[in-house]
């Protein structure tokens, strides 16, 4: 019991990356309303970015920002460096760019949802359906 | 100079058109269309430059943006495969953009009593102009997130150019949005935990990390995998992951149709090519992994799906499209097949299946645009009618079919030797009987279209035009007699096409 809970506890970040990433992918299969399952894509998203960042996190780091590179050593700097005291910053870099798509996304999804709920003045999907059999 | 800056032309052109069109287009809906064009006919002259580059040197041309060099800096691989998938979309994008002339202001503006939006003909060539730079940049690039990127540019894009369609058009698209972000999303999860693996986005130097006895057992990388495929089979409509693909294709605007249909799957069966032969490797997938015997059946079951869901519509457009959920099939399968004429076939068709299917597409444009009608009905007299446009729709099916000098012989060929080699027998029925549903489906069409409209001549006289001869106009025949023609160059011209531009592609591992 201790062993298991160690096991989920250690990686409580994969964790919660799985419970958001199973939310997501349920509001937009299930869901019957449009906008939760808009709702369910950007949980779906973030779950995802989520997991990016996590994963360069490390205990004890810094953000990778040599202080008083210069100088010090005379040239033996870049020996030096200690890879394992500083955060990776390429995933944050990465989930810059994914969270710009993922607004983009989100934009184009919400004025979709706009413009069905013009045409036929409801988001509700088995409503939708519906209208679109008579 | 500009020799060396061809593979960035590639993507910077249709980028800055879109640019371009949306600064100086609000006067002019007709200068659009003429930017749009120059603009297109630039990138498949700098396809064509970066080709004949790669061709005449026997070498892939490595391009560093910024300069920096390649496993910590962007690099965008052009080798024989992608030039020619390069030169596919360029070359699809110039006709389609010629052909759009007439038809994106009769469709697109679109006017009921609300939507009273201007300026839509601008916002349309923005998107068409930034999907193609989407689809290029997702075929030139050689690194595995900028990848994404690219793909959820071409995918943005292609959500708004469908949604232009009629009124059901955007819940369809609503569909397909939520299944493309699902797709992507799982591409990018699968992509995390490779660089959680590897430690690297680039390509090339994934593969050779990936090469390693370590990770060639190790499960975070068979999951990294597995995510990957699924995300891509998601994006080009692979069987059971197909759904949103009809609705989507059938009510968006011809012109969109004409420009989606032959481009989007295509790019995605690369992009499956791209990642399981030079990211991962052949021995990785079909030996270490083994998944061949799950996926070439499922492929198989892909083109009976589509093919019989294909004998039953009404609908000509939404035929079609189930038309080409059988073709995601053919390219998947001969892919998967493990040996080297299933893959010339997979690549070949590829090349292959985007021209036939802008052909067939492109033709029933034509129709839609002079009858407003889609059915099986609206081909009836259509030879007398429009004898070019329906020669070249026959062309265009008998492609489809395999019949020998257009280019949808060969690559049956190949896929059907590949299938033998690999003993994969249902694989290569249900090839053989996609080919019998597909004459079936396109005789029938021609029948049709070959005795005159007697009843409804007799019901109701006021479908003018319909028995005096109404051919479409010149900017839409144009690109589909240059699309017909090309169906009979890539075939006669195959065995060049496959020995100068496959082969050399064909993947360390296959045999």
């Amino acid at each position: 019991m201790a062993n298991f809970l160690e096991a989920v506890l250690g990686q409580y970040n994969n964790w919660a990356f799985i419970i958001l990433l199973m939310i997501g992918i349920y509001a937009m299969i299930a869901k019957n309303n449009l906008l939760k399952k808009v709702i369910g894509m950007a949980i779906f998203q973030s779950a995802i970015i989520l997991f990016y960042v996590s994963v360069s996190l490390k205990k004890g780091a810094t953000i990778p920002i040599i202080a008083h590179g210069h100088g010090h050593d005379h040239g033996a700097v870049a020996h030096a460096i200690d890879a394992a005291s500083y955060a990776n910053p390429l995933p944050h870099v990465l989930m810059l760019t994914a969270i710009v798509v993922g607004v983009a996304t989100l934009g184009v999804a919400l004025a979709i949802v706009q413009k069905v709920n013009r045409v036929y003045g409801t988001i509700e999907e088995d409503e939708i359906l519906e209208k679109i059999k008579e | 100079m500009i020799q060396s800056q061809l593979p960035i032309l590639i993507i910077a052109i249709p980028l800055l058109m879109a640019l371009a069109i949306s600064l100086f287009g609000r006067k002019s809906d007709i200068l659009c269309f003429y930017l749009l064009v120059l603009g297109m006919a630039a990138t498949f002259a700098a396809a064509l430059g970066t080709l004949s580059q790669v061709l005449s040197t026997g070498e892939s041309i490595h391009y560093y943006l910024g300069g920096w060099s390649a496993p910590h800096g962007i690099e965008l691989v052009i080798d024989h495969l992608s030039s020619m998938v390069l030169c596919m979309i360029s070359g699809v994008a110039l006709l389609v953009g010629v052909y759009s002339k007439r038809t994106v202001p009769a469709e697109v503006p679109f006017r009921t009593e609300h939507e009273k939006i201007p300026q839509r003909v601008p916002n349309y060539y923005t998107l068409y102009s930034l999907l193609i730079a989407g689809l290029l940049a997702i075929t030139a690039t050689g690194d595995a997130f900028n990848l994404y990127v690219s793909l959820e540019i071409a995918a943005l894009a292609s959500y708004g150019l469908l949604a232009l369609g009629q009124g059901r058009a955007y819940f369809a698209t609503f569909k397909y949005l939520i299944m493309g972000t699902i797709g992507a999303s799982f591409y990018l999860l699968g992509v995390g935990y490779l660089y959680i693996k590897t430690g690297s986005l680039n390509m090339g130097d994934l593969q050779g990390i990936l090469a390693q006895a370590a990770m060639q057992h190790s499960t975070s990388i068979t999951i990294a995998f597995a995510m990957i495929m699924v995300g891509i089979w998601v994006k080009m409509a692979f069987f059971p992951l197909h759904g949103w693909l009809p609705n989507a294709y059938t009510l968006a605007p011809n012109t969109s149709s004409c420009l989606i249909a032959p481009l989007m799957t295509k790019v995605s069966v690369y992009m499956m090519i791209r990642l399981m032969f030079s990211v991962f490797s052949a021995n990785y997938v079909f030996v270490t992994l083994g998944w061949q015997n799950l996926v070439v059946p499922m492929a198989a079951v892909a083109i009976i799906f589509g093919s019989i869901s294909a004998l039953g519509q009404k609908n000509l457009k939404r035929m079609l499209t189930y038309i080409i959920i059988a073709e995601v099939g053919y390219m998947v399968g001969g892919a998967w097949l493990g040996n080297a004429n299933g893959y010339i076939g997979a690549v070949y068709h590829i090349l292959a299946d985007g021209m036939m299917t802008l052909c067939v597409f492109m033709a029933l444009g034509a129709i839609i645009y002079k009858t407003g009608d889609s059915s099986l009905e609206s081909m009836r007299g259509i030879f007398r009618k429009m004898p070019i446009t329906a020669a070249i729709f026959v062309l265009g099916g008998f492609a489809m079919i395999g019949i020998p000098p257009t280019c949808g012989f060969f690559s049956k060929w190949y896929l059907v030797t590949g299938a033998y080699e690999a003993g994969q027998w249902f694989f290569l029925g249900a090839l053989l009987f996609s080919s019998l549903i597909n004459a079936i489906i396109f005789f029938r069409i021609i029948e049709t279209g070959f005795f005159p409209d007697f009843n409804r001549e007799k019901e109701s006289g006021h479908h003018e035009g319909k028995v005096a001869m109404a051919e479409a106009p010149l900017s839409m025949l144009l690109p589909m007699v240059i699309t017909a023609l090309s169906l009979l160059l890539i075939g006669l011209y195959s065995k060049d096409i496959i020995n100068g531009l496959i082969r050399p592609s064909i993947p360390p591992g296959l045999l």
